[in-house]
């Protein structure tokens, strides 16, 4: 199932697995922040809305 | 009576609504096409007469790279609309688009790099178009600090959008300036790292597939990301109001 | 305006105002680069011109906070942005005022530390060209800089990070104009194209920096 990558094994591996890790861990940034700004707004809307109907 | 214009999404609410009923679709095809076309490209394509192997990082590099300055495009035309028509969302999205293009630049670099090193037996050589690229990262890292170190949002908005502007000028001179600086060097050292109009069918398929499927991928990313800008900066303005009624 | 130039020359002249920074950096530099590199005087002649250039963009950043900072520390920029003169001209002036106490400072020593350096003859004459016409851009790239960070407390490092991408085409373009120089070959082209980035940015960036300090003025 793997292609012979020949003499450039490493070269053609590293790039693909270094590639794949920056973006796997951009899009798991980006989505960790996202839940996190995402619960404290809930949290400090509540707070708010608790506020105002007593 | 309005007419449905572009501008509408310039109304965050309306943007959050829309962004949302999107995000999914787009978040789900860039995977596939990403994940499908990386695949193809790595499992399926023979390797090149002279490239051998290496070739097939031509299929995370190419994409990379037009992600890299495509995001910055986008930076400039949003920071141009929030500077003449003051509409957050656009701020916002310049500034969620940033490190998306940073880390793609660094993609970009990174695989080139890599790519080089059969052809030049090191891993870093100072061919212009790299170098180019490295000169772009400074742009986005600049950029990216400025937005970080300013409080007020609005200040910080105005003042990276002006960054932008500028930077975009002094961005393409240091393109020229790069490859003419790189004159220097014998020729032969510059690797042409784009695909040559005679690239075989073979290849451009599963180009053209992660070429669309990084694009997709930025777009997920962007959208992603201004909502959570968009939501801070609800955020900010309910504990000001807070502080403010206590 | 002229008073405004006087004013910030004379500022820059007293104790503690900056002047003779920049050439001590440039020159304790041009003494570090042979102790790191070797005293080989072949590589050093080589290396030279890029490190007289560089050397003189680090010492220019060294004194860019100082244009505006002061004054808006002590109120006195707002002063000058409801002051009849428009706020570009200002911004203009002060770049003036910085190029004058810094960059032509370093004009005028940079042949000095080419004997260190062991700058090829022909290029000394090239050296001072292209860097009295460069220099310049390095002073209003800086104040572009320095109007953006002009309200962060501690904007230094912050300003090198913004300031330096913006100096690579001057950078670029004024090492190779020295570079050809020494060789004997033709330098007609990266000179105009060095003059160019001058005069564009002359033009244009006051006008961008007048923007962020009216931003940061708010």
């Amino acid at each position: 199932m793997m292609p012979d990558l020949g003499t450039y094994a490493t070269e053609v591996t590293l790039a693909y697995l270094g590639s794949l890790a920056l973006i796997g861990g951009l899009t798991l940034w980006v989505w960790l922040r996202g839940r996190r700004v995402r619960a404290e707004l809930e949290t400090i809307e509540n707070r708010s809305e608790r506020k105002r109907h007593g | 009576m309005s007419t449905t214009s572009l501008w509408e999404y310039a109304n965050p609410v309306k943007f959050m609504r829309l962004s949302g009923q999107v995000l999914p679709w787009v978040a789900g095809l860039a995977a596939l096409l990403v994940g499908g076309g990386l695949f193809w490209g790595f499992f399926l394509t023979p390797d090149d007469f002279r490239q051998g192997s290496t070739v097939k990082i031509i299929f995370l590099h190419v994409p990379a790279a037009l992600v890299a300055i495509n995001a910055w495009v986008m930076m400039l035309v949003a920071s141009l609309v929030w500077l003449i028509r003051r509409h957050h969302v656009a701020a916002l999205a310049a500034k969620a688009a940033a490190p998306v293009g940073a880390v793609m630049t660094v993609i970009g670099l990174f695989t080139g790099a890599v790519w080089g090193q059969p052809m030049w037996g090191t891993w870093w050589a100072w061919d212009p178009r790299l170098t180019a690229f490295l000169i772009l990262f400074l742009f986005y890292l600049g950029y990216i600090a400025l937005w970080s170190a300013i409080e007020d949002a609005d200040t910080a908005a105005d003042l990276t959008a002006v960054l932008c502007l500028v930077g975009t000028v002094f961005a393409v001179l240091s393109r020229y300036a790069a490859f003419f600086w790189s004159q220097g060097l014998h020729q032969g050292a510059s690797l042409s790292l784009q695909p040559g109009t005679r690239m075989d069918w073979v290849y451009k398929a599963p180009l053209y597939a992660c070429m669309a499927g990084f694009t997709l991928l930025f777009v997920a990313l962007l959208l992603a990301g201004t909502r959570t800008e968009i939501r801070a900066r609800r955020s900010r303005a309910l504990m000001v109001r807070e502080r403010m009624y206590a | 305006m002229i008073a405004l130039l006087t004013r910030d020359l004379r500022l820059a002249f007293r104790a503690g105002g900056g002047f003779g920074l920049g050439l001590g950096f440039f020159l304790v530099l041009a003494v570090l680069v042979p102790l790191g590199v070797g005293p080989d005087p072949r590589t050093l002649g080589l290396i030279a011109p890029g490190i007289l250039w560089v050397g003189a963009l680090l010492a220019c950043l060294l004194s860019l906070d100082r244009i505006f900072a002061l004054d808006h520390e002590d109120g006195s920029l707002d002063l000058l942005a409801t002051a009849p003169i428009p706020l570009e001209g200002v911004v203009a002036i002060k770049a003036l005022a910085h190029w004058l106490t810094t960059g032509l400072p370093l004009v005028l020593v940079a042949p000095l530390l080419g004997v260190l350096l062991n700058l090829a003859p022909p290029a000394y004459g090239w050296l001072l060209l292209s860097l009295l016409i460069g220099t310049p851009a390095l002073s209003v790239i800086g104040a572009f800089g320095a109007a953006l960070t002009v309200g962060l407390k501690r904007g230094g490092l912050l300003l090198s990070l913004l300031v330096l991408p913006l100096y690579i085409p001057t950078l670029v373009y004024g090492a190779e104009v020295v570079i050809r120089g020494a060789q004997g070959l033709d330098t007609l082209t990266p000179l105009l194209l060095l003059a160019g980035i001058t005069a564009g940015s002359a033009a244009i960036l006051p006008f961008a920096a007048a923007l962020a300090l009216r931003v940061n003025l708010r």
